[in-house]
């Protein structure tokens, strides 16, 4: 049986892992063949990037090559794919290479799309890539005061990612000792300050207590860069010193243009996580359209249960378990103090106060990734 | 009568139904319908309202079973 995954994130990667050892007989045999396509060499600890904003991280601390991360057994190409023959069972690659496959998963993630705002992406920092998280640490490292408002797009990456980046920005200019010039203004897209109720009913007195202001129901339309505002599909504007964005993001461009689902997201069955209408074709991690958080937390869940599956239809013919849409999302309150949500489809998240332990579990986990990558944790 | 896409955002914490539907809105054409299942009560409240705001048209809310179908038509 010859498996192809593609895309070498979070999610493509543990699921690879997770599949040479369950299948380590399989594939000493041949029975099985393992391959993975992924676009490059090396593997991103993305939620790193947002402690690179801040200058807590360096650049290089955010990689490993991405061939030193996988079990032996699998084999590896950087050759990203191009066109998807769902009907052939094939998958043809920018290199030119035909990779024919029996069970086909794709785990190409997302990418940030500022540039759909007009005006956004020439005027807000966002730490969404190496190269913007670093300008992002510069411009925070010169700024001397005024008004900074954090605006979201829809979807984003990291549903955490707004209230961390706004806990952090305060800790961070009350250390620089100019807390007092900034004005922090949080903007969000629905009528609250977070999706999940019990965070957003945590969050707005913890804005309230900092003197954080906020207003909900805040979609960006578009940045007018000389005027220093941005504007609002829902008719408000805010006006900035400083503007920061969580971008909004799309799947893939190659699904795009495949046709495998609008936006780059494919549809995908919220338990069994193979595309709709195909069998033999899975999607995990960003890359799905469920309605579910885009989180690497998302995709190392996905890919536990997908591993089990695929490794009980190698063995056994038919999957034996169900993705109940478990999600867990560390918090971070600021610059030394964090907490967490978990759930799934069925039950709400319940975030205790924020403790000094559990950031300092995150801090661990940052190091622990490269652990739970290889498939181990 | 155009055709309707169904944004099924059942037991969707986070992002949450109205995120669903305020990402789905981005992807559609003026003209397009969309249809939000939800099985959060929730919805029947901040939806109809994020729609109001920014100028979009509710189509219908009805209830079938547990779930909530929210229907809304793109105007702009």
């Amino acid at each position: 049986m010859k498996i192809l995954i593609i895309g070498g994130g979070m999610g493509g990667t543990i699921l690879a892992n997770n599949l040479a050892r369950r299948l380590a007989p399989e594939l000493k045999s041949g029975k099985v063949r393992l391959t993975m396509l992924s676009a490059s060499d090396k593997h991103m600890y993305q939620p790193a990037l947002l402690y690179l904003a801040f200058g807590r991280v360096t650049p290089d601390e955010l990689y490993r090559d991405q061939a030193s991360l996988l079990e032996p057994g699998i084999q590896f190409f950087v050759d990203p794919a191009e066109q998807f023959l769902l009907d052939e069972n094939k998958v043809k690659t920018k290199g030119g290479k035909t990779h024919d496959y029996d069970l086909l998963v794709i785990a190409t993630g997302s990418r940030p799309v500022p540039e759909l705002i007009p005006g956004l992406a020439e005027n807000a920092e966002q730490f969404y890539t190496e190269e913007t998280a670093v300008k992002m640490f510069r411009r925070l490292r010169s700024f001397e005061g005024g008004r900074v408002v954090i605006a979201v797009g829809v979807p984003h990456k990291c549903p955490m990612a707004p209230l961390e980046i706004t806990f952090m920005l305060h800790d961070y200019f009350k250390d620089r000792g100019i807390r007092d010039k900034v004005q922090l203004h949080y903007t969000y897209p629905i009528g609250r300050v977070h999706s999940l109720e019990n965070v957003a009913k945590w969050a707005a007195p913890e804005f309230d207590r900092l003197g954080i202001t906020y207003e909900t129901l805040f979609n960006m339309k578009e940045v007018d860069g000389n005027a220093k505002v941005v504007r609002s599909e829902e008719g408000t504007e805010a006006p900035y010193d400083l503007l920061i964005t969580i971008p909004a993001h799309r799947g893939m461009e190659v699904l795009e243009k495949n046709n495998m689902g609008a936006g780059g997201w494919i549809p995908t069955h919220r338990h069994q996580l193979n595309m709709e209408g195909r069998t033999n074709v899975f999607a995990l991690g960003d890359t799905t359209n469920l309605p579910i958080s885009k989180a690497g937390s998302t995709a190392h869940f996905e890919a536990e249960a997908l591993g089990e599956n695929i490794a009980a239809m190698v063995k056994l013919g038919s999957p034996v378990r169900d993705y109940d849409g478990k999600v867990f999302c560390f918090i971070e309150a600021g610059k030394d103090r964090a907490t967490y949500a978990m759930f799934d489809y069925q039950n709400p998240p319940d975030p205790k106060p924020p403790t000094k332990a559990v950031h300092w579990f995150k801090m661990a986990y940052n190091k622990l990734y490269w652990v739970s990558a290889r498939g181990l944790l | 009568m155009a055709e309707r896409k169904v944004i099924d955002a059942r037991g969707s914490f986070c992002p949450g139904p109205l995120m669903e539907l305020i990402g789905g809105m981005k992807l559609a054409q003026v003209g397009d319908e969309l249809e939000v299942l939800s099985n959060d009560k929730g919805s029947v409240n901040d939806i109809p309202e994020w729609i109001r705001k920014v100028g979009h048209e509710m189509l219908e809310v009805r209830e079938e079973g547990d779930v909530w179908h929210i229907a809304v038509r793109k105007v702009k």
